[in-house]
């Protein structure tokens, strides 16, 4: 009897990991000829090099007017890194969240979806995948521009790899589970918050020290920043690459690596667990209110 | 048959400037009515972009800039709600309606496409005057933004010049779309950012190469910006890239470029479209 329980669960548990795996790998595939196969390559790849660019171009023409061209201030790498690994946090949370409103509204396939034998929030964050490898090309190129033309001080020899790789793979998960969590609430809103992700990834500039060190905030919005993981994995990214220089910023230098590692592992929990009751109570809503096959692109 | 008679027979029929009328009511009615069943909007649409103008004035901050570059991002904030209605709401909402299978009743149906396209832009509206207004109020009052406004008709019509070219180009971009299919997203999505460092919405035109401006300035929010900045900044003489009457003239030529333009490409690409069976394409 104790036997065939056991049997019986190793079997679920087989049966709940292949689903899983199964969701993921179609929805990958599937999420990267959707955001891939709508140009050639050589269109592709002048799109994914010109947007990140012209981003990042604004803050240095900012930075550049004011400074008068003083770009070997410790401040100027502290920004410009922190804005190109910031374009995780955009094509993540969009990335996840937009999946949504494509399914639903744009190709109508979400209430297949449902009635697939796949894991729904599995097939979100595998459609996700698609936009971090866009998004990966997008901050390389912009890394590379920034080092070879404004003189970012990043030695490839000296630079930390073990805690950058570290620091971005937890960074992914956790921006992930953040879009998951946007996605759940995109099940229960009409077609015009297709650009959650966006919205609130620019709202969380703000917050996450991304472009400027937490100081610059009064000190009533601080706290906002310090309970966001993205400030602390932003700023392992940067200690990983540049070393003092970041550490020179006085907002978070009383942390070592370890603790704001510890910090960023405890919060990307958390929010994956939000994500996940979040997924759990706006699935049902949805499926309750009838809204897994609306269109509302009027 | 009398006129009498035949208006007897179609009481409801309107045609000319009445029609273009009524089409951009009947188009502007489902996107007016949509956003009061569900105002998520007002927070997604009004609240988030807030932070994203907060996080650039901070960082004119956190680089110590004159107080004047504060109210310059707050009031290029403003414009990026103009930009993105003209982006999302016009232009690229042919590519949806394409997808909808509606583009090719617009098409059948006794109406001008320009009059479609502006009850799209008029829809949104509502939600795009909201978010420009709580922009500039609300980025005023956090930042003590001061303004002092030299001449107020002047302000009030490169505002209007610019926002008539501004639509007129964006139903100009809109005839695009009826040719493309999923490259319409990408392109739009891709008309963004640069569109921002090109036109300058969170710094002085001039501070860019001067044929740089000079090229940015075909796009009617560039000189629109610049001619708001020299107007209602205390300094904005300073940063002008042309002068306000200049700036002016060249956007009443706009005006009529973009405008006519539309009128004669949106035609040409209909025809166009329906020759090469575009119309009810959905290449996904």
């Amino acid at each position: 009897m104790a036997e065939s329980t056991v049997a019986s669960r190793s079997t679920q548990l087989a049966t709940l990991k292949s689903e899983s795996w199964r969701s993921f790998k179609m929805a990958t595939w599937l999420g990267w000829q959707i955001e891939s196969n709508w140009a050639d390559p050589f269109l592709f790849a002048i799109y994914s090099i010109i947007k990140p660019l012209s981003g990042a171009a604004i803050l240095v023409v900012m930075y550049g007017i004011i400074s008068k061209g003083n770009f070997s201030n410790p401040l100027f790498p502290y920004i410009y890194l922190g804005n190109a690994f910031y374009i995780y946090a955009g094509a993540m949370m969009t990335g996840v969240s937009w999946a949504v409103i494509d399914d639903r509204e744009h190709y109508k396939t979400l209430k297949y979806m449902y009635i697939a034998p796949i894991s729904i929030p599995i097939y979100l964050l595998g459609r996700g995948v698609a936009r971090f490898i866009t998004g990966s090309f997008s901050v390389i190129i912009t890394v590379a521009v920034g080092v070879w033309l404004l003189h970012v001080p990043l030695d490839m020899i000296t630079a930390n790899w073990p805690l950058f790789f570290l620091s971005l793979f937890i960074g992914v998960v956790m921006l992930a589970m953040m879009g998951l969590l946007l996605g759940s609430i995109s099940l229960l809103l009409a077609h015009h918050v297709g650009f959650i992700g966006d919205a609130v990834a620019g709202a969380l500039y703000i917050f996450s020290g991304a472009i400027f060190p937490l100081d610059v905030l009064p000190a009533w919005l601080r706290p906002i920043g310090f309970i966001m993981p993205i400030t602390y994995w932003l700023e392992l990214i940067r200690r990983s690459l540049i070393g003092n220089v970041a550490e020179a910023f006085p907002t978070l230098s009383g942390f070592s690596n370890g603790q704001l590692l510890g910090i960023l592992v405890g919060l990307s929990l958390l929010f994956s667990i939000v994500s996940i009751y979040t997924f759990r109570f706006c699935d049902r809503r949805a499926r309750e209110r009838g809204l897994i096959d609306r269109t509302s692109n009027y | 048959m009398s006129s009498t008679s035949s208006l007897a027979q179609h009481p409801g029929k309107v045609t000319g400037w009445r029609l273009f009328l009524k089409t951009v009511i009947a188009r502007a009615y489902p996107r007016v009515i949509g956003q009061q069943r569900d105002k998520s909007w007002m927070f997604f649409d009004i609240v988030l972009p807030l932070g994203g103008v907060i996080a650039y004035v901070l960082v004119y901050k956190a680089i110590g800039a004159p107080s004047e570059y504060v109210g310059f991002v707050v009031m290029g904030g403003a414009m990026t709600a103009f930009w993105m209605n003209v982006l999302w709401s016009m232009s690229s909402q042919l590519y949806w309606e394409k997808e909808q299978g509606n583009l090719a009743l617009y098409i059948m149906s006794p109406n001008s496409m320009m009059a479609v396209l502006l009850g799209m832009a008029l829809g949104g509206m509502v939600a795009t005057l909201l978010r420009a207004v709580a922009i500039v109020l609300l980025g005023s009052l956090m930042f003590q933004v001061q303004y002092a406004i030299t001449n107020f008709f002047q302000l009030l019509a490169v505002f209007v010049l610019a926002m008539s070219a501004l639509y007129g180009m964006g139903m100009m971009t809109a005839s695009l779309f009826l040719l493309l299919s999923r490259e319409a997203w990408h392109l739009s999505n891709l008309a963004q950012e640069p569109i921002y460092l090109a036109t300058g919405f969170y710094f002085p035109i001039k501070s860019l190469p001067f044929w740089v401006a000079l090229g940015a300035s075909i796009i009617p929010l560039t000189l629109g910006m610049d001619a708001m900045r020299q107007l209602v900044f205390p300094s904005g003489f300073k940063i002008g890239f042309l002068s306000v009457g200049v700036e002016i003239g060249v956007l009443m030529a706009l005006c009529v470029v973009f405008l006519v333009g539309a009128k004669l490409l949106l035609g040409y690409m209909e025809k166009l479209a329906i020759r090469e069976g575009r119309l009810t394409e959905a290449r996904r």
